[in-house]
């Protein structure tokens, strides 16, 4: 047999897109969105390092050259430069991989940036399992990591109408922010809801009797997939999206959670220390008994591989939510 | 009268290399993408390394994990398609096996992994890693007397990175002789042309600063890598030099003319029916 007789699964490329077959999709909702941003704004100015065509930054760099800086792949010395230009009175927008932009450059972004809690908004892309490419891409543990970090905020936005409505948020929030980007055909999903993304606030996106999904990042597409899937099941399932992971709004979680619906939490990020974690502290320091299911990524090196085998294989897709609820039920 | 061609240890690297170029097409074709013009760019330096019976490594290609061999750290995650290539033509991993690259539960992942495969000494994908890495082996194989040398691979996009900096001075400030580093310099990087990205030259000259004995080489003329490698083996012999740096200049997609003059890009695209062409458009060895 030949390499061009078989056809396998093969590993998504950087390049791939998460987003399903024929499902609507906005091209570069960031660069966009930071392109609209920087006309109203003269202090907007961009920064990558040497992954400006891969996070969408390009948009913004062949749209206003003078306005973007390339630091070359040195991702520590981009994190430090942007908390420079902060303290000179501008306003970075900063990107890298997630993978890069915590684990290499953490230190840089915990105490140039967030300590004097400057203006800096790091952008992450190919957070959690958005890459088949292994775990040197694969930023599973970014939450973990940056919850922790005081005085940062955290957005993992669900699609590109989240994206393109936290962009001038991120910039008029006063301090440090890190948006866990999802880029080149991002799938558009919101707009058919009565939701508008507001920085630090939960919503409800789709109320229901028997389940409450409790959702963040690109997960709110899968949970709200499944809850029209479950529906045929004659399952009524509620969708709570998440998209600010920190400072979290634990009022909403609160007032959702009292309830006898079956919880599960929904991210695309490890089951340590991301949002189901969040979660079950916010329901136990609020006297809150119910049982919390986490759909999370499992606390191991994932494998490499195509992103549709990988969703599947560790409970990220539609299909495992539904599966999850109905053994749950 | 007859006349004999000798056939030198350069035309038998250059055979290897061909051969190496075809087993990257060979697994670009696989998953239809990849890093081939970094591969094709690289490969009469892997060959150097790896070619069977005249490769610069110490190595029992059967016996991957063998204390005694010389390691080879592939610094740069994504040339693992040239590495898999390299180390079929060692004879590691069997020729039948480079046509699952890629692929779902493969042992060749599309970024070269210590855990995945055999004779990948590292794991890659995050650059800036290796030096660090080769400088602790270096460091290990003297405390403990083992005459291996450490080769670590490197690409001109690394230079970026503080890391191997840190580590280029730690290597010299230890005197590790047994270490020495290879750099790709293609003029590429993710965003495109290096000096586009960020200023490194003069490369060679930031090495000896940083206390490295420098050769700067065309990286696809054998003769001259022969030529490099040659003298930094002599040094090696002598206590105390210090670790060597072997810069190699290289243009991707080389090997296959009509990839040589394709736009430079990170990654480089080939249509499906030029994966056949390419293959024949290589010189030497046939499939
Ligand atoms: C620490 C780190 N930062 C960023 C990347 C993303 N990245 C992958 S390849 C690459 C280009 C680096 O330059 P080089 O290795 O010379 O690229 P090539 O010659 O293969 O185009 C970048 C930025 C990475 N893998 N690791
Ligand atoms: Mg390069």
């Amino acid at each position: 047999m030949t390499a061009a007789t078989t056809k396998r699964l093969t590993t998504s490329a950087m390049i791939a897109s998460f987003a399903d077959p024929g499902q609507r999709t906005a091209p570069a909702p960031f660069g966009h969105a930071l392109n609209r941003l920087a006309e109203q704004r003269p202090e907007i100015v961009g920064l990558s390092a040497d992954l400006a065509k891969y996070t969408d930054m390009h948009i913004f760099r062949d749209a206003h050259p003078d306005r973007f800086y390339q630091m070359g792949m040195a991702e520590q010395a981009m994190l430090g430069a942007a908390a420079g230009l902060a303290e000179v009175g501008l306003v970075p927008f900063a990107s890298t991989y997630s993978v890069f932009a915590t684990r290499r450059a953490y230190d840089f972004l915990c105490l140039d940036i967030a300590e004097p809690g400057l203006n800096v908004n790091v952008v992450g892309a190919l957070p959690g399992l958005t890459t088949g490419y292994g775990p040197s891409h694969q930023a599973t543990e970014d939450l973990a990591i940056l919850r922790a970090c005081p005085n940062l905020t955290i957005v993992d936005p669900c699609d590109s109408v989240d994206i393109e409505q936290a962009v001038p948020q991120l910039a008029d929030h006063a301090g440090p922010t890190y948006l866990r980007l999802l880029r080149g055909k991002v799938p558009t999903v919101l707009d058919e809801y009565d939701y508008r993304f507001e920085l630090g606030r939960a919503a409800l996106v789709r109320p229901g009797k028997d389940v409450l999904f409790v959702s963040t990042g690109l997960m709110t597409m899968r949970t709200l997939q499944a809850a029209a899937r479950l529906e045929t099941d004659h399952v009524d399932a509620a969708v709570l999206h998440v998209p600010t992971i920190k400072p979290l709004d634990t009022g909403t979680i609160v007032r959702e959670l009292r309830t006898d619906r079956l919880v599960i939490t929904a991210e695309n990020h490890t089951v340590v220390g991301g949002l189901s974690e969040a979660v079950a502290a916010t329901a136990a320091y609020a006297g809150i008994a119910t049982r919390i299911q986490p759909a999370a990524l499992p606390d191991e090196f994932l494998a490499a591989g195509a992103l549709p085998t990988l969703h599947d294989r560790y409970g990220l897709s539609t299909a495992a939510l539904c599966a999850r609820v109905k053994a749950a039920l | 009268m007859t006349t004999t061609i000798e056939v030198t240890k350069a035309d038998r690297v250059r055979a290897a290399a061909t051969r190496i170029r075809h087993h990257a097409l060979t697994m670009g074709e696989v998953q239809g993408q990849g890093y081939i013009g970094q591969a094709l760019g690289v490969a009469d330096v892997l060959a150097a390394f790896y070619a069977k019976g005249d490769g610069e490594l110490r190595l029992r290609p059967e016996e991957p994990e063998w204390d005694g061999r010389d390691r080879f750290l592939l610094s740069i995650g994504h040339y693992a398609i040239a590495l898999y290539a390299a180390l079929a033509e060692a004879g590691t991993i069997p020729l039948a096996e480079i046509d699952t690259y890629g692929s779902d539960d493969s042992r060749l992942p599309m970024s070269g992994m210590a855990s995945y495969t055999p004779g990948m000494e590292i794991s890659g994908g995050s650059l800036g890693h290796g030096l660090g890495v080769a400088c602790g082996m270096g460091l290990g194989l003297r405390h403990r007397g083992n005459p291996a040398r450490v080769f670590d691979l490197l690409s001109d996009g690394e230079l970026d990175e503080g890391s191997t900096w840190e580590a280029a001075m730690a290597c010299a400030h230890h005197g590790l002789t047994n270490v020495t580093a290879i750099v790709d310099v293609n003029g590429l990087q993710a965003d495109g042309p290096t000096p586009g990205v960020l200023k490194t030259e003069p490369v060679t000259e930031k090495w000896r600063a940083f206390g490295w004995h420098a050769v700067r080489v065309d990286g696809n003329d054998v003769d001259a890598l022969l030529a490099g490698l040659d003298e930094i083996r002599d040094r090696a012999l002598r206590d105390g030099a210090g670790p060597s740096v072997l810069i190699c200049d290289t243009r991707t997609g080389r090997g296959v003319p009509f990839l040589e003059t394709r736009e430079k890009a990170h990654f480089m695209p080939v249509a499906e029916h030029e994966w056949a062409a390419a293959h024949d458009a290589l010189e030497g060895v046939r499939r």
